[in-house]
């Protein structure tokens, strides 16, 4: 095991999928100076800025048997390629009945805190939920990236990683040899008996930052970090809530119709685990609001350890 | 014409077997027997015929909601097409995609893509894959004066040409997006100029004679696979179908218009010019009519006989293994 930030972690697992798969190709706007250095300039690929065409060839390269990681920056820039995202990718496999496999890892790096304003600080990994036909991974830690995209690396479909850019220097332990991490199978961060709160990327470690003050108050929480959000480890989430009684969400995407709001319907449409709730279940997202500018403000739209707290409180009644 | 006589029947073989199948879809789909949407080829199949015929096997095109003829022409079985366009489990895609996203990757068609412009990136990737591959092989990829429109063609024909790939963009210029004139849309009304802008060789050709337009492909795939990088072409035609078989939106084009572009039908110029030259006679002419309506009505006979598929089959192949 090394400690390693996640941002290199995530270095890592480019690295060591490169070299076991000599058909993968980077495409991107920035150079990728370590992936030239060992790969050259044919595999590490700098594009124009023109999303659209950018995932457009990583579908049309993936479909000719390479595998290809479209590295978009930003998930505000995703916008600019939703129709090869969404009307592309998320389909090719079905309307065509299956004829190929689309092996395709979009990278987007999500997050506010930090001042970017309204377009350069988007969560909009939900979004993305609504289409059937991608998979969405959203690491939180060092071993997380770099055991998940590993995994997306060797899956055959399109898979978006939101990766937080807060999260970048991160540390984190991370073995030495080769591992995967499996989707659809969540994390549980912290066991705990008394409620239970399941986060999402950064809001893991605001959650565990939470769960630590409550755990003074003598207040088990019990921490849950889904990893993927398709496929989503619904069992893990439904187990938990059926032994604490309680749930928390914590998003920090926008309230309305966020991956919250599926994490909430998945453990109430379900009559075993909606029999055990002892309060109704709570979410903890950003403020239905666009990310503004100025410092006091942007953390007034923000979920954070606080709010987390009130919450907890508030569920335990 | 330094084209050998059975490449020309062949291409005469495969226009009117593009005619005749469309002419079937349409007819089906009016009848109510086929649910969705025909987009007919009728009137372009020079330009599909033309181009496809100086390919090679192994390489690849993309099609658009347009795309029976480029199916046709790149070989695909007409059989799994017409079952695919009734909905037939036994379809190219097993009844998920429908007359506007048959594909046949075996063949190198990479798909028929209903968004205006959107399978130009994808061909553009495809090509990068040939070129990283070093086998010679080349991606055409078909699309009509709308999508010169798009921010998607602007943005392929930009990265073809920076990273010099093997792609031929293969532009039908119809003269309408549905019943947007494309001098009115294409600022200049001069779409290989446009093309030009993106530092490629450009051609311009009548896309009714189907000799020019094999011609032109033969030189055309030539300097591709040879290595220099995109090429873009627009082949000038007009379809005699409004924007596809359905009322719902009228075709508003001038009626003498419509009726003197039929008056250019590429299949009946290609009879004129083969016969003349006395490498057909009428009674082969006659023949292949039937042989080609035969195949058309064996198409149409296995599509009734197929078995749709099951609802269920709804969700599978959302996902790959």
């Amino acid at each position: 095991m090394r400690k390693i930030a996640y941002a290199q972690a995530a270095a890592e697992a480019l690295q060591e999928e490169f070299r076991r798969n000599a058909k993968t190709v980077y495409l991107a706007t920035d150079a990728q100076p370590d992936l030239k250095k060992e790969f050259g300039e044919e595999r590490a690929r700098v594009t124009p800025i023109s999303e659209s065409v950018l995932v457009g060839s990583a579908i049309g390269l993936a479909g000719s048997g390479y595998r290809a990681v479209a590295d978009l920056r930003m998930a505000t820039f995703g916008f600019v390629a939703m129709d090869q995202m969404v009307n592309q990718a998320a389909k090719i496999t079905y309307m065509f009945g299956g004829q190929s496999t689309f092996p395709i890892l979009i990278r987007m790096a999500i997050g506010a805190g930090t001042s970017l304003a309204a377009q350069h600080s988007i969560c909009p990994y939900s979004m993305y939920m609504n289409v059937p036909g991608l998979k969405i991974i959203l690491p939180s830690t060092a071993y997380d990236i770099k055991g998940l995209l590993k995994a997306a690396l060797r899956d055959n479909n399109p898979v978006i990683s939101f990766e937080h850019t807060l999260l970048g220097g991160l540390p984190g332990e991370v073995p030495d040899e080769d591992y995967t991490i499996p989707f659809g199978r969540a994390d549980i961060k912290k066991e705990g008996i008394d409620v239970t709160v399941v986060a999402l990327s950064r809001m893991v470690h605001e959650a565990l930052a939470a769960a630590e003050e409550m755990e003074k108050e003598g207040i088990s929480v019990e921490v849950i970090d889904p990893r993927t959000l398709v496929p989503l480890d619904k069992e893990t989430i439904r187990k938990s809530v059926a032994k604490t009684g309680r749930l928390i969400v914590v998003d920090e995407a926008c309230q309305t119709c966020s991956a919250a709001s599926e994490i909430v319907s998945l453990v109430t449409e379900d009559a075993k685990t909606f029999g055990k709730l002892k309060s109704p279940p709570k979410r903890v997202c950003g403020l239905d609001a666009p990310i503004p500018y100025s410092p006091p403000m942007e953390h007034f739209v923000m979920p954070d350890k606080q709010k987390i707290l009130a919450a907890i409180k508030q569920v335990l009644g | 014409m330094n084209i050998d006589n059975d490449s020309l029947i062949r291409m005469y073989r495969t226009m009117l077997t593009i005619r005749r199948f469309d002419e079937r879809a349409s007819k089906e789909f009016k009848k109510g027997a086929v649910p969705g949407l025909v987009h007919s080829y009728n009137g372009q199949e020079a330009i599909a015929t033309g181009v496809c015929a100086s390919l090679r096997q192994d390489d690849r095109i993309v099609s658009n909601h347009r795309g029976h003829g480029h199916l046709i022409a790149k070989g695909a079985d007409v059989r799994r097409m017409m079952a695919e366009i009734y909905g037939k489990k036994t379809g190219y895609c097993k009844g998920k995609g429908g007359s506007m996203h048959i594909a046949d990757f075996k063949i190198g068609i990479l798909g028929a893509n209903g968004i205006v412009a959107a399978g130009l990136p994808i061909a553009t990737g495809a090509a990068l894959a040939a070129h990283l591959e070093g086998k010679g092989r080349i991606v055409v990829v078909f699309f009509g004066d709308g999508a010169c429109q798009e921010g998607e063609f602007q943005e392929s024909l930009n990265l073809a040409s920076i990273w010099k790939l093997p792609i031929i963009f293969a532009c039908e210029n119809n003269m309408y997006g549905v019943n947007t004139p494309y001098t009115y849309a294409i600022a200049g009304g001069d779409i290989p100029r446009r093309a030009a802008a993106y530092d490629m060789p450009v051609k311009s050709v009548d896309g009714n004679d189907l000799i020019a337009v094999y011609e032109t492909a033969k030189e055309v795939v030539a300097s591709v696979r040879f290595g220099t990088g995109p090429y873009f072409v627009e082949f000038r035609t007009y379809r005699w179908s409004s924007h596809f078989e359905a009322n719902t939106i009228p075709d508003l084009r001038p009626v003498e218009e419509i009726e003197s572009w039929k008056k250019q039908c590429p299949i009946l110029r290609l009879q004129k010019k083969l016969l003349e030259a006395g490498i057909i006679t009428e009674k082969e002419i006659q023949e292949i009519e039937i042989q080609v309506m035969d195949v058309i009505e064996d198409a149409v006979s296995y599509a009734l006989a197929s078995p749709l598929p099951q609802p269920e089959d709804a969700l599978e192949d959302i996902y790959s293994a």
